[in-house]
């Protein structure tokens, strides 16, 4: 059986519980084991990078010295954790003076981090080691008629594209497909959603929200599917802020891929967090009244 | 600028040294030697018309001596680290890397743009990560907001109301068990300096 170290990360405890609650649901159907990492702290995020490098190379690094007692490869969902936790094991892996000063600053914690422990995102998961063969054969309710726009952002692919292309993935649209739904054309699919700047500079954040929203509008996306908390957030959260800066009147629901997956295997829409959403995705949930082709 | 403030602050050469200290910590740091200032950084930067200083201007300001006023620029707290120009520039240059060095150096001098404390969401968020372990994402924008720009408190509450509705934003924050670890880590990595 699939097994791995989970990695929720901060987001996935509040603002992204809707994908939480889905990813385990959604493995759980598909009979992967997720076994959360005990105690596992903050990756550091990008805020740590921009001012203290080895200190938040350092703390990353506890989490994956408690994943790799745990014998497994680690399964983080949120875009920024599974960057930065990668990020960790190149910097260890590209000079040995720097993987040094990591595993002093863990001694002090009375840990150590020497084998390296591979860092996979769900998306990848289902997709490739689950496979689209065995995810059709497991789908009770086909998403059929659902226009999806598929947006990636930019962690998952970026800046390295480990398991699909940096401008053109295709892993997403694989899956919606295979899901029974369409994938629509978004061309923006790996444009940046502005990120942190909805807290520190919001005018611009809103204006490259606004760019996603009405690139889905034109597509025909009836809904956008992500798979990062904060693109979730801006596009979700700040959806109505976009309205007012920009007199628009977009109404798109924005959920996590693993919905859509969950849906289709036949869970229902509180099982996944779907209730928990803003915005809510009327014409998935109605999905559950779908009969088995 | 003020004449007091150029007195008070490193010397160019200093800022320099420190520059390629950076450059040298992570992995294919020096490739920004081969800069070609073909400009498909700024070209494919989704946020690069924000920005005072394009990232294109940023590497020539660089080569011209000009460290200081790229770090009271807006330009490396504009960044949002989406990594396009790295994945793009066909020298190489790790330009979201770069950014992130730039943004210690200024972190470490407190050499900052006038009236943009985005550092400042950095300083609050490492003293969550210090006190909790986690992030704590309500305390970290209301203090946030309260250094910076107090009026967002108000424009954003419709938000953060919603999202408490919904239960999606802790109240109160979440400490891991073992923040000892957390502290005996910060503070042994603490001892390797600015890098």
């Amino acid at each position: 059986m699939l097994e791995f170290a989970y990695y929720p990360g901060c987001s996935l405890e509040h603002t992204a519980s809707p994908y939480d609650k889905s990813t385990r649901a959604v493995f759980k159907s598909l009979g992967i084991g997720l076994r959360e990492i005990e105690d596992w702290n903050c990756c550091g995020a990008t805020m740590y990078m921009s001012a203290k490098k080895i200190v938040g190379y350092s703390i990353s690094a506890r989490n994956l010295a408690l994943a790799q007692e745990m014998g497994l490869e680690i399964c983080a969902p949120c875009s920024s954790c599974y960057t930065i936790l990668r990020k960790t094991n190149r910097h260890i892996a590209w000079d040995p003076k720097e993987g040094k000063k990591i595993n002093e600053a863990l001694a002090a914690a009375g840990m150590s981090y020497t084998k390296p422990v591979n860092v996979r995102h769900p998306l990848d998961i289902i997709v490739n080691d689950v496979g689209i063969d065995v995810l059709k054969s497991k789908v009770t309710r086909p998403l059929t008629g659902l226009k999806v726009a598929p947006y990636y952002g930019c962690q998952i692919v970026r800046p390295v594209g480990y398991f699909d292309d940096k401008d053109d993935p295709q892993t997403m649209d694989i899956l919606i497909r295979a899901l029974g739904a369409e994938a629509v054309a978004y061309p923006p699919k790996v444009r940046c959603c502005g990120g942190m700047l909805m807290t520190t500079d919001e005018q611009i954040a809103l204006k490259l929200c606004h760019e996603l929203l009405q690139a889905a509008a034109e597509n025909g996306g009836e809904m956008i599917a992500t798979a990062c908390p904060l693109c979730h957030v801006n596009l979700e959260g700040f959806q109505g802020k976009v309205n007012a800066q920009y007199s628009t009147e977009f109404n798109i629901p924005v959920i996590y891929f693993t919905h859509l997956v969950g849906i289709a295997l036949g869970l229902s829409p509180e099982e996944l967090g779907l209730d928990k959403l803003l915005i809510e995705p009327s014409k998935l949930m109605a999905m559950k009244g779908v009969v088995a082709v | 600028m003020t004449e007091a403030i150029k007195t008070t602050s490193p010397t160019e050469a200093e800022l320099h040294a420190a520059f390629w200290e950076q450059i040298e910590s992570f992995p294919d740091g020096h490739k920004i030697k081969k800069c070609l200032q073909c400009g498909t950084c700024t070209g494919t930067c989704p946020v690069s018309q924000f920005m005072d200083i394009t990232p294109r201007q940023t590497i020539a300001m660089f080569r011209a001596g000009r460290l200081e006023d790229i770090l009271r620029s807006k330009t490396i707290w504009i960044c949002a680290s989406c990594y396009a120009c790295t994945v793009r520039c066909p020298a190489g240059i790790k330009v979201t890397d770069t950014m992130y060095a730039l943004k210690r150096i200024a972190m470490h001098r407190k050499i900052y743009p006038a009236n943009f404390p985005v550092h400042s969401l950095s300083s609050t968020f490492m003293n969550n990560v210090y006190k909790y372990g986690r992030n704590y994402e309500l305390g970290l924008g209301v203090k946030y907001f309260m250094r910076s720009h107090i009026v967002k408190l108000f424009t954003t509450a419709g938000y953060g109301i919603a999202m408490i509705r919904r239960g999606r934003m802790g109240l109160l924050p979440k400490r891991i068990k073992r923040v000892s670890q957390i502290q005996a880590i910060i503070k042994k990595a603490n001892e390797f300096g600015e890098q």
